[in-house]
This record gives structure tokens, sequence and C-alpha cells, in this order.
């Protein structure tokens, strides 16, 4: 079975996010960044796809040369090759701001990209931390006429001619379905357990074959359907009392003082 | 020319879910702000209860598609009939609540279109001829505002951004039963269930401590778990945690987890996702602990301290029980 991971570099979750002047996204070369978390279980699990069934696990990522970082960690950790989307304007600059794209801008690069690939099936997180779109998954399987399911909680891979894959409702319910190849998942955090690299998977993936594309989808062509006008620090529902001036111990001393005179739990 | 605004109820086997009722009402506020009707659709089969009810909102008009392809939801069959129903009515903005069901389908929905959704909003403004969606970027650390390019637009609400018990009714909506094309249903859905009876209750607990991602490792559970029992409360987390196996997923407070309101709930070392908020900012007082002044946890907090939590939490158990000891 041939299963492709979309994955994603996203700034690091502990990052300080700065506001770029123009007010239309953070200022990007100051944070450091990270797999996007659900992405890093969609590898997991193709990896587990792919220990039951055979075939090969290719990574596909898109975006500035820093997303290196996240393909290296990928094939270190067992993907056999992978592939880079730039999106970068051919004769921009190293220091030019990356292109930001919605969903559907995305997803056709991802369909021109992946679609001489013939994959059987195709893995994603399912949603990322920065944008937090949760489509482009969904999009690019109906842009390639797979059928796809969404927040994927387990996958049976024993069934020959398909898949059958639990998602996960709200509240606590969850529906099995089964669907045929060839498919996308996008696939919900908290999966399995994250396998780490070893150094046996570091050295083996320095061989490994990284394809480099740069994509011919014209932005122009295809429309955009939102675009980002400001971004801003959302606006405080509620007046924080903040206690102990950042001193921990005093601000744990008053706040038992108020768990007992003010709240009066104790 | 497109025109008016076009909202979708869900239900699950004829049972509303009730978010969709929220729809309704944002539709009916931006069809007030911009002189546009409301449509509602509703797919299913055997329903004719339910879009009874729903006729019963002030909406121009209801949609109901009653077809056995319909009992169970999936996304080709869904997909389909909600195409058929845009192309039919043109609307120049599709509503819709973010549940996760609607994450399945109106993606795909849209890309039939050419264009994408503007999801999980939490409020739009409107500004001259345009509305503004604003939605939360960077799992909640910031706002965007953003702004579609053509019609329709299709627009999810986040659930709690709108009120349900606001959607007004009417005096009868116009019952239509559209006719709709649904090509080949790929997917077989089995029955939904519950993974097991939930072992804890935690939606009747008054006093709730939550963890997060800030505890750092299993180990340092157990210092929480002290905090709890001289506080007489319950031990929850945030989703990070029981993925991890650290607590039990019966403990998991957010959309895929519980819902709870309780007296007084203790966020420690958790940032403050949506997925995590949704699922206990009603909560009567809240309390933050986080060495992230940043961190959206503070936005609904009542009360917060700015620091490591590893500090915390011991003082804090301490004062609590020194209290204690002078008021018995």
């Amino acid at each position: 079975m041939k299963i492709i991971v979309l994955i994603k570099q996203v700034a690091n979750k502990d990052a300080i996010l700065r506001i770029n002047p123009q007010e239309t996204w953070i200022k990007e070369d100051d944070i450091s960044y990270e797999t996007n978390e659900s992405d890093g279980y969609a590898l997991e699990e193709a990896l587990r796809i792919k220990e039951k069934r055979g075939g090969e696990v290719v990574i596909c990522t898109m975006g500035p040369p820093r997303v290196k970082s996240v393909i290296k960690d990928g094939l270190a950790r067992g993907a056999d090759r992978a592939i880079h989307i730039s999106t970068r304007a051919t004769g921009a600059s190293a220091t030019e701001e990356p292109l930001h794209f919605s969903p559907f801008q995305t997803a056709t690069r991802l369909a021109e990209a992946l679609r001489d690939e013939n994959a059987d099936l195709i893995l994603s997180g399912l949603q990322s931390d920065d944008y937090g779109y949760g489509q482009t998954g969904v999009i690019l399987a109906e842009l390639m006429g797979f059928a796809s399911a969404t927040i994927v909680i387990e996958v049976d891979a024993s069934v020959m001619d398909g898949l059958r894959v639990k998602r996960e409702l709200e509240s606590g319910w969850y529906q099995w379905y089964q669907m045929p190849l060839p498919a996308l998942l996008t696939i919900q955090s908290g999966i399995s357990q994250i396998r780490y690299a070893t150094l046996k998977g570091i050295m083996a993936a320095k061989k490994r074959e990284i394809k480099e594309i740069i994509s011919t989808a014209d932005t122009a062509g295809v429309t955009s359907g939102q675009t980002i006008a400001r971004v801003y620090l959302p606006h405080k529902s509620k007046e924080t009392k903040l206690l102990g001036r950042g001193d921990a111990k005093a601000g744990a001393a008053e706040l038992a003082e108020k768990l007992h005179s003010d709240i009066r739990i104790i | 020319m497109s025109k008016g605004i076009l909202t979708f109820i869900e239900h699950r086997a004829g049972a509303l879910n009730r978010t969709s009722l929220e729809a309704i009402t944002a539709a009916q506020k931006l069809g007030a702000d911009r002189g546009e009707e409301v449509t509602v659709f509703i797919l299913g089969s055997n329903i004719e209860s339910l879009a009874h009810e729903i006729a019963s909102y002030a909406v121009a008009k209801l949609l109901f598609v009653d077809d056995a392809r319909l009992a169970d939801y999936t996304p080709d069959a869904y997909t389909d009939a909600a195409t058929s129903i845009v192309r039919q009515l043109d609307p120049a903005f599709v509503i819709m609540t973010h549940t996760y069901q609607v994450r399945d389908f109106a993606p795909k929905l849209a890309a039939r279109f050419g264009r994408d959704v503007i999801c999980d909003c939490i409020r739009y403004n409107i500004n001259g001829s345009q509305v503004v969606f604003s939605r939360r970027v960077f799992l909640g650390k910031l706002d965007a505002d953003v702004i579609g390019s053509a019609s329709p637009l299709f627009v999810t609400f986040q659930s709690g951004a709108f009120r349900a018990d606001q959607a007004q009714k009417g005096s009868g909506a116009n019952v239509e039963r559209p006719v709709v094309e649904i090509g080949a249903v790929r997917m077989t859905p089995e029955p939904p269930f519950q993974e097991t009876k939930q072992a804890v209750d935690l939606t009747k607990a008054n006093i709730i401590i939550a963890v997060g991602r800030g505890i750092k490792s299993q180990e340092n559970i157990g210092m929480v778990e002290k905090l709890a029992q001289a506080l007489g409360g319950e031990l929850a987390a945030s989703r990070p945690i029981c993925d991890a196996g650290w607590l039990p997923i019966d403990r998991q407070i957010g959309s895929s987890g519980q819902t709870v309101a309780p007296k007084v709930y203790i966020a420690l070392g958790i940032s403050g996702a949506i997925q995590h908020l949704v699922g206990m900012k009603n909560s009567s007082v809240i309390i933050a602990v986080n060495k992230d002044a940043e961190a959206p946890i503070f936005d609904i907090a009542d009360y917060g301290i700015v620091g490591d939590l590893f500090e915390v939490v011991p003082a804090l158990t301490d004062a609590i029980a020194k209290i204690k000891a002078g008021s018995l």
C-alpha cells in the first residue's frame, strides 16, 4: 500500500507570537517551529499500517526551506522518502515572507504535486495548530476523487479491499465506517503512541530521497475563498484578577485566602 | 445574483443537534443586518416530526429532503444532496455550526464550488457592504478578521458563538421538498456508540482541578491529586494528558470529552486551546495557573497566577491545610 502523509511545520506551541507591522500575520523569523501535533500522529499511523500491509510511506510537506527540518524528522522516524513543495515564487529572495494560501489553494497545489504518485491512502492531521482550518485534507480528497473521513481515532487495516475507520463524534460518541481505497483520513491526536527517531533511523534518513517540486499551480488563477484582513490579540471576555504579582508562592497564599473568604469553598 | 442565507440543521436519527439552533440564530441576525431571507435545510429519512419542529422557527422556507440514502450520515450522500440544494437556491451565505459532522462534509461541499469554508468563527461584524468574520488562530492565541471573496460564502460558527435560546419562532415556514441528486455512496456506516459508560461523571462535580501539558510528566500528577483532595474536588485533564495515558479518558474536559460548569474550575498548566475552553468556559469561577502570561486561558479566568505550577500547587495545598486547621 502506498501511503502519503501530509505534514505541516507550525510555530512551536510555547513560542511567544509577535504580530507583524502590517497586522496581517505573525513575525515568522524570530520563532521556533515544530511538526504540527496531529500530523505527527498521522505519520505514526501510516508507519503502523505499512508494518501490517507492506508498501511505502511518503511524507509530503509544503513551505519555505525551513520545513526541511520536519522532513528530516519524518524520515528519521521511518518514512521511506519525502516530497517538498516549495511555495516561494520563482526568484523570490530567501528573506521574503512566505506566501499564504487558503485551504482550497493549498489543496489545489497538493493535488497537482501528488496526482502522479497514485497513492492508495493519504493521511493528514485533523487540523493545523496555526490556521486551524481543518479543511485541506478533505478538499484534497474531493479534488483527487478519494473517499474521505475526518477525526479518525482508530484504523482497522485488516479489511483487505479497503479500510475500517473509527471516527470520533462529539461528547464521547464514536462510529465505525467501512470505506474503499483510495481514501484520505484526517487523524486525531492520541491515536497511538508516537515512536521516537532512533540513531539508526537518523543515519538512514540521510540517504533517503527528497523530491523537490516547485509548484506551477498559478495562485492567482485559483481564487482564495477567504483572505485574512487583520490579526490581533483576542479581546478579553473577563477581567482577570492577577494574584502574587509574579511571585508564585505569594500567589498561592493569596489564592488560598480568596478560596476561603470570597469563593468560600474552604 | 446570489441571495438569501441557507442554514443546515443537523440531527442523529431525527434527534435535533441543539447547536443547529445556534446556526438559526446566527442566520436570523445576519439576515436582519443584510436584509436577506433565511432558508433552512434538513437531510434525512423518516424525520417528519423534526421537520415540523424546525418549521416553527422564523424562517422563510424549510427545504426538507426525505431519502433513505440520507438515513445515516455519510459525507458522499450529504455533500451530494447539499450541493443540489445550494445550486438550486444560489444563496449569498451558507451558515452552519462547526460540529464534527459539518467539519466532515462542509469543506467537500465548498470545494464543489471552487472554494473553502470560513470556519470556526466566533463572531461577525458588518463593515459597509462587507461582512467581516472573526476566528481564532494559533490555538486561540490570536484572532483573525477574515473576508470572503465570492458568493456563496460558506461559514461555520463555533458552538456557543450564538445562543440557541435566541432563535426566534415564527408563524410557520413554507415546507418544500426539493429533488436532489445523490450519486455513489462509498462509505458504509456502522451504528454510533459510546466507548464505555463513563466511570466518572464530572458534570456533577462542584470543584474541578484540571491539569494540562504544563504538568510535564505522569509522576507530577500526584502533587495535583493532593490539591484535589485538600479541596474536595475532582481531578480532570486536557486532551494531551489523556492521550499520553497519564489520566483515564473519562477525566478529559473539552469538545471530545466532558462539558462541565462547576462552581470552581482550577486550570493548572493548561494554555486554553479552543477545544478545551468549550468544555469548561461556563464554570462559575475560573482560576488559571500558567507560566505564560499570554496563554488564552487567562482570557476567561476570574483569577490568575502567572507562575510555575510546581511552586504554586504545593504552596496552595499547604495554605489550604493551614486555613482548614485554623477554621476547625
